[in-house]
């Protein structure tokens, strides 16, 4: 099962004209966490923002629709957005939290749920919207892709940066340049390279572009708490869906990518394991 | 070890009287007396546990009663606290001056003082009366921020040096934090009392440490190519050590206690895949 376990399977996309204007694709992660927040399923969430409008990522809390909209779209870069559920629990004094999580926070979430070593953290960890994720680059590859790659002066004048149709995009002055997914191999952060895991099958509920057509989102509800909130966000007209085999390019492509990422990066487990330099170990 | 642990808590060979007690009361149990009685043996008793307490500042122990939902039940439906200064005032340097009873598991606070002879007589009995030794927080671990100690400070200014409780003895099993926390303290006991050997495998692989740093995220995470900047060491982090820079933990020496949590607590240390997946059912 390259999706992992799911309840459910939908293209989907946001109603809610504010949040088109400034999501990545369907805009389900604001939509979700908006909801949430609006019903008290949650007080907060810890987010990857941009507050300095410059393509790093800092981990954010955000209480309220409108911080949920300022923090919206993806970033290509670390965030080390789990540290924040600290400023959240305790700064903020938040019961119940929601996290926007790569595979790999999730991993780091669900395991710090599993073994609870940091006192009264996760049992306020109320819903996880999982993202899909390939790899993510340093702040340093990105200024290559921008400046080296496709001739900006500088990373800061491209006013959106997406993935999709196998390009690395940039845009600048409403123009769009795409650079070859294969040029920005090499580029990504080495610990990706043994992730095994594409769309956060770890997550309540993922989300990614991957699957849908263009403003459209792929959407997977895998525990109770996630297919319950996306079913509610639905039932209360702030996500409209279609039938995934009613989309192009659909699910196979999203099984596709997930599968080549398993088997590309257990091989590289395997090779780092055959060498004897650490991998994780798994129990 | 495995072997060990079943033989502690499936059925200890000598029970305490309290819970012949308790069971014979108990209804339910009366009908299963049609059992073997070797099984029935087996299954009512409980775990004794001992609680020392070494050089720690009793964080750990204030822990293990923040579990005030479970604890009435943990104390008498699941276990036997037989041993403790602070929790059941049993020591054997003080007025109640006995013997160290048999215990199926010492849960050790603090960390070992060289130059101070009750706790190093303490430790060293406590090895020979207890079938497992647990080092209960990161002092009785890795002796975190104890390790800092130099002596040369009233009431005993000979006391400088602090180590790590498996310096001294063999350590089983091992809860690290600063202190550990309530939440992990309470899922440990469930699945000690429960003999969920899987859950505590972790635990009882990392008894075999006796440091911890936030240099293990640096030596073991980072400089392996296995970190991906998630968060997780600087959530761990009690002290708040732990920032970040291009995409990286980066620990502050200066206000590292060395607790180990950090590296502990990364999910690219080790994973415990199928827990996770039994508990979320994914």
């Amino acid at each position: 099962m390259p999706l992992g376990t799911y309840k459910e399977a939908l293209s989907a996309r946001s109603t809610d004209k504010k949040i088109l204007d400034v999501s990545q694709d369907g805009g389900i992660v604001s939509a979700l966490l908006c909801y949430a927040l609006d019903e008290g399923i949650i007080e907060g969430a810890v987010v990857a923002g941009t507050p300095d409008d410059d393509w790093r990522p800092i981990p954010t809390v955000v209480t309220s629709s409108d911080e949920v909209i300022a923090a919206a779209g993806t970033k290509y870069s670390m965030s080390p957005t789990l540290s924040a559920l600290k400023e959240a629990t305790r700064q903020y004094g938040l019961e119940k939290v929601g996290v926007v999580a790569t595979p790999c926070q999730t991993q780091g979430l669900r395991k710090a749920q599993a073994y609870p070593f940091t006192r009264f953290v996760a049992e306020k960890i109320k819903l996880i919207i999982g993202i899909y994720c390939m790899e993510n680059f340093p702040m340093a590859s990105l200024d290559t892709f921008a400046t080296a790659k496709l001739g900006f002066d500088s990373l800061q004048e491209a006013t959106k940066m997406d993935i999709g149709k196998g390009k690395f995009w940039l845009t600048k002055d409403g123009e769009d340049s795409g650079l070859a997914i294969k040029e920005t191999h090499g580029y990504e952060q080495a610990g990706c390279n043994i992730c095994q895991d594409y769309v956060c099958e770890w997550a309540d509920v993922s989300t990614g572009s991957v699957g849908s057509p263009d403003g459209w989102s792929t959407v997977l509800t895998r525990t109770d708490d996630g297919d319950s909130v996306f079913k509610a966000a639905v039932s209360a007209g702030l996500i409209e869906t279609k039938p995934m085999d009613e989309v192009k390019p659909g699910l196979p492509l999203l099984e596709k990518l997930a599968k080549g990422k398993k088997d590309k990066n257990t091989a590289e487990r395997e090779r780092r394991a055959k060498m004897g330099v650490k991998i994780p170990a798994l129990y | 070890m495995f072997d060990k642990l079943k033989k502690a808590f499936g059925g200890s060979s000598e029970e305490a009287p309290k819970v012949e007690e308790k069971v014979e009361a108990a209804p339910v149990e009366e009908k299963v007396e049609a059992a073997p009685a070797e099984e029935t043996k087996a299954a009512s008793s409980k775990p004794r546990i001992g609680y020392i307490h070494l050089s720690g500042c009793t964080g750990d122990a204030m822990s293990l009663t923040e579990n005030y939902d479970i604890l009435s039940t943990v104390l008498t439906d699941m276990i036997d606290i037989v041993y403790g200064q602070t929790l059941v005032d049993k020591w054997i340097h003080g007025t109640y001056a006995e013997e160290m009873p048999e215990m199926d598991l010492c849960l050790i606070e603090g960390s070992v003082c060289l130059q101070d002879e009750h706790s190093v007589h303490e430790i060293l009995e406590a090895r020979k009366k207890s079938g497992l030794i647990c080092a209960f927080g990161s002092c009785a671990l890795t002796g975190c921020f104890t390790t800092f100690a130099r002596g040369g400070q009233q009431a005993q200014p000979k006391h400088e040096s602090f180590l790590p409780i498996s310096s001294l003895v063999k350590v089983d099993l091992a809860l690290p934090g600063c202190p550990v926390a309530p939440e992990v303290i309470a899922k440990a006991v469930v699945a000690l009392c429960e003999g969920d050997l899987d859950y505590l495998k972790p635990a009882m692989d990392w008894a075999a440490c006796d440091k911890g740093c936030g240099c293990d995220v640096l030596t073991n995470v980072i400089r392996q190519g296995l970190c991906t900047g998630c968060g997780t060491c600087a959530l761990a982090c009690p002290t708040r050590a732990m920032g970040f820079s291009e995409g990286r933990p980066s620990c502050d020496r200066d206000r590292c206690i060395k607790c180990g949590s950090c590296y502990m607590m990364c999910p690219r240390s080790w994973l415990p895949v199928e827990r996770i997946k039994k508990e979320t059912g994914l």
